[in-house]
């Protein structure tokens, strides 16, 4: 690159779109803000999305981008990731997008370990399409399409996504930015799909909705996660987690024995699953940072590899050899 | 050479038939190498059911394979069989009624004993009731002569001598029509090669099959099918899947692009992402997808980044494509979308043929959304056809159907091996540099074929960002302005409308130039119809064919071909789509012979039908 770019360099000239007070506009500063960061040429950076209110994003960074199908995104990016290993891909989605109409491609993207970062603007709500309650909304949630409470019980993203074999599972909130790009980073790092879940605020149409860690000043609700220290939060980190004996989270005093401490490298996915189930109305407060960061061959590598070993062995396709493998004859 | 004597004769229609797990599938398409490296001209018909192991012995998993091979250029597997091999009692009553009285029928004696008669549901054994005594019936204890056979070949189990019965029949039948059974021979020491004890059992059942016809009474005289006189060249026997598999490769080689298979496993369709995850070396990356519509996105977004995206499916899989298509055209990105179509709507009959999607590709997708047609006329054509679509998705930047079906999927006739240098160049460019006073305009069209340029990720100074939004002309932003809309939609129209003029003229086969009735086919009922024709000529009527690949657009002339004759008849494997077409587009009187089976149509109902056009 010859000369270092700057946050300007990834604005579009696209009238932003998103209602005023949207936490949308806090998470694009932050990824415009981050991503000269990359040390990426714009060029080889692609941002994908589905359908909804956050899938306007690719329209706002000046790199290449789809706006595609609604929860889609993490397929279309698959094939473009898989085939091009020489790109970063990033997928902007919802929690409608990614955990309802695309809950499949979302746990297959997951597994399959493809070089993705798919971030997940969580507003436990439809916003484009005016507010029904989504798969993250709470069970009982009264919205336009639920007068008297919805009847579903709701996905919890993170448990989700170590469940479908995530290596990288985090989360972060749209209004903090040290927090968001401390997560992307840590996401852009990984080799291999990265999931983010970030709590994001629709003013419209279920405002205050994360309000308990937005507006937490004095962090006395978020628990933050690093790696290889103790969990200890509170406004004078005087509370703690630790591990029951079923593998469940309790919360401790930070004095007491046991303090448990963080491990996002850990082999298994238990610790990461239960500290997904660590949430404010179970635990009274909620862990924000890293939860998992574990290295697992990823696919497009995997993909490339296969070709290569196939090349090795039988040397670089031949079309007409190709057509005259088999018995053949010849008819003079 | 057998020391009977030998009749000549000019074609032989062949069907082996069995439970499932008889090996009939592979037992037809041995007889068929072995028949395609004497030089015959073959077609052969595959007819499966979709159960992989239905009840042994009973009705519905009963497998079949047939062949037609001559000493002439042939264009059906043959509407009837001329010998049928029947393995056990419900192969018998599935298939007897398509033989015609005087036929030949070889059945296994030892399957037809009670409980196998009991579950084929006959009240007497056929054998012995006289019901037969039309046919040239010859009853052979296939499975007692082949576990005879195998006595002493150590390592077999008496449940693996049995199962060997499959190589005694085609070595029988190898020998009733002077077949070498060389290849098949080295056939089975490679596909045995870990279990040389099982090699050895089919092998000896092979021979004894052979051995059994020259010294048995029951078969008085062999057959000889001298070689047909084809074009000179290579050839090989080849399936529609593998053709197609092929000239998806060919494509990508062509083109200059990796092929990237985005697929989800669906009958008939799956053979084509087995044949293709085995050619890595050609640069090919296949993508199992966890379900069609991802199939379809990783091809897309694989064609975002240059690569040629392919899908491939079957109906019930291609319907679920819809949107990723209406994205793709939106997009105006190129991909092809293979459909192997296959009988029925929802599940239907998976392995059975039909022409039922024509409509579907063309209109299943919501508002105006064109995309170009491109059907198969036979296996080996699968591979010309598939590159012909690839040229056009790339030349257009747009989706594009090719259809194909199980049939075609699944039948094999020997392939004229191309010379590589001769197949067109398919080669396109990616756009590199700002097209519009400095700045990128994604949508700003080539005046001729007004596709729009295709920058990819990784081309600096490009950036810019696609969806499916509607589009503000050339510059690709999104606008809901009406009179742009209105605009867009025309231009996506008229670009598909415009390959009119790329692509070949409809030809017709009108041999005196003055026949009166011309019947219109397209895709896979090529054969049957061109077959058709042939029986109506012969007996000194006059008719003439065309074929259409292009399905849309249609070729240019294809309204003056339709308005020269006074009567069109338009045969399909579905209830009149492209009648419908015709009669809506060029306004003209056609009328249709539809039928809708599940098999391929018969090239003697098609002559019956333009024999009825021609003399009305």
């Amino acid at each position: 690159m010859s000369e270092k770019l700057t946050m300007k360099d990834f604005k579009t000239d696209q009238e932003v779109r998103w209602c005023p007070g949207c936490g949308d506009y806090a998470i694009l500063a932050a990824m415009q803000s981050f991503m000269p960061e990359l040390g990426i040429e714009r060029e080889r950076i692609v941002f994908v999305s589905g359908i909804g209110c956050a899938a306007r994003f690719p329209y706002y960074m000046n790199t290449y981008g789809m706006h595609s199908i609604h929860g889609r995104a993490p397929a279309i990016a698959t094939g473009l990731a898989a085939s091009r290993r020489d790109l970063s891909v990033w997928v902007v989605t919802g929690d409608g997008d990614a955990l309802s109409i695309g809950g499949n491609h979302l746990i297959h993207a997951l597994r399959r370990n493809v070089n993705l970062k798919i971030l997940l603007f969580n507003n436990k709500i439809y916003g484009l399409t005016k507010g029904q309650y989504s798969p993250t909304s709470e069970l009982g949630k009264v919205t336009k399409s639920t007068p008297m409470g919805s009847l579903d019980f709701s996905f919890n993203p993170l448990s989700l996504a170590v469940g479908a074999e995530a290596t990288f599972v985090a989360r972060c909130i749209d209004t903090d930015k040290a927090g968001t790009t401390e997560v992307l980073r840590a996401a852009a790092q990984h080799r291999g799909s990265a999931f983010v879940e970030i709590f994001q605020n629709c003013p419209i149409f279920n405002d205050d909705a994360w309000d308990f860690v937005r507006d937490d000043k004095e962090g006395v609700n978020r628990i933050g996660l690093r790696s290889g220290e103790p969990i200890l939060w509170g406004a004078d980190h005087e509370k703690a987690l630790r591990q029951r004996s079923d593998g469940s989270i309790e919360v401790c005093a930070a004095s007491d024995d046991g303090v448990l401490v963080h491990d996002a490298v850990h082999e298994s996915a238990s610790l990461a699953f239960a500290l997904t189930r660590v949430t404010q109305e179970t635990h009274g407060g909620t862990p924000v940072g890293v939860f998992r960061d574990i290295e697992r061959p990823v696919y497009d590598e995997l993909m490339a590899d296969q070709i290569e070993t196939a090349i090795e062995r039988r040397g670089p396709g031949d079309l007409a050899a190709l057509l005259e493998s088999g018995e053949t004859w010849t008819i003079a | 050479m057998s020391s009977k004597p030998v009749e000549q004769v000019s074609q032989v229609i062949v069907r082996f038939a069995g439970d499932s797990g008889d090996g009939m599938q592979l037992t037809g398409s041995q007889f068929t190498s072995e028949t395609a490296l004497l030089g015959n001209d073959i077609s052969t018909l595959p007819d499966f059911p979709a159960e992989i192991r239905a009840p042994a012995g009973s009705l519905p998993g009963v497998s079949g394979f047939q062949l037609h091979f001559a000493d002439h250029d042939i264009l059906t597997p043959g509407d009837a069989p001329n010998v049928l091999v029947a393995m056990n009692p419900a192969a018998l009553k599935t298939n007897i009624r398509d033989l015609p009285k005087g036929g030949t029928l070889i059945v296994n004696a030892d399957a037809f004993n009670e409980r196998n008669l009991q579950k084929a549901g006959y009240a007497a054994n056929p054998l012995e009731d006289g019901s037969l005594d039309e046919y040239q019936l010859h009853t052979v204890p296939l499975t007692t002569l082949t576990v005879g056979a195998l006595k002493g070949v150590a390592g077999v189990t008496p449940r693996e001598a049995e199962r060997a019965k499959n190589m005694f029949a085609l070595g029988l039948m190898s020998w009733l029509y002077g077949r070498p059974v060389d290849a098949t021979e080295a056939f089975i020491a490679s596909k045995f090669a870990k279990r040389p004890e099982i090699a050895e059992a089919n092998l000896k059942a092979l021979r004894a099959g052979y051995a059994f016809g020259e010294t048995t009474e029951t078969f008085a005289i062999t057959y000889e099918v001298k070689p047909a006189k084809l074009a000179p060249g290579t050839y090989r026997n080849i399936t529609g899947n593998q053709a197609l598999s092929y000239g998806l490769i060919a494509a990508s080689k062509l083109s200059g692009l990796p092929l990237f298979l985005g697929a989800y496993p669906i009958t008939p369709a799956s053979s084509v992402l087995e044949e293709l995850a085995g050619y890595k070396q050609f640069g090919v990356r296949t993508f199992q997808a966890e379900d069609e519509i991802a199939a379809a996105g990783a091809a897309v977004g694989a064609a975002f980044g240059g690569s040629l995206g392919v899908t491939t499916s079957a109906g019930p899989g291609v319907v679920l494509k819809a949107e990723t298509i209406g994205l793709a055209i939106m997009l105006e990105l190129p991909l092809l979308i293979c459909d192997i179509q296959r009988a029925g709507p929802s599940t239907g009959m998976p392995t059975k043929p039909e022409q039922g999607d024509l409509l579907m590709v063309l209109f299943g997708r919501n508002s105006e959304s064109p995309v170009p047609v491109v059907a198969a006329m036979s296996p080996s054509d699968c591979f010309d056809a598939a590159i012909e679509a690839a040229r056009i998705a790339l030349k257009y930047r747009t989706p594009v159907y090719l259809l194909s079906d199980a049939y075609l999927a699944n039948g094999s006739e020997p392939w004229l091996l191309p010379d590589v240098a001769s197949l067109p160049d398919i080669s396109t460019t990616f756009a590199t540099e700002p097209n519009f006073d400095g700045e990128f305009l994604p949508y700003l069209r080539d005046e001729q074929t007004l596709a729009r340029p295709w920058a990819v990720p990784g081309t600096p100074g490009l950036e810019h960002r696609v969806g499916g939004l509607e589009k503000a002309d050339r510059t690709g932003n999104i606008s809901y302005d009406p009179e742009n809309h209105d605009l867009m939609t025309r231009l996506r129209a008229q670009k598909v409308a415009g390959i009119a003029g790329d692509i070949a003229e409809l030809e017709v086969d009108d041999p005196d130039g003055d026949a009166s009735v011309l019947v219109l086919g397209w895709g896979g009922t090529y054969g049957p119809i061109a077959a058709g024709c042939r029986r109506v000529r012969a007996k000194g009527h006059k008719v003439a064919h065309a074929h259409l690949r292009h399905l849309n657009p249609f070729p240019r002339n294809t309204g003056e071909v339709l308005r020269h004759y006074d009567k069109v008849l338009v045969p399909e494997m579905n209830l009149g789509q492209l009648l419908k077409l015709v009669r809506a587009e060029f306004l003209v009187d056609a009328v249709g012979y539809n039928r809708v089976s599940g098999l391929p149509l018969r090239a003697a109902e098609v002559a019956a039908a333009i024999e009825t056009m021609v003399s009305a």
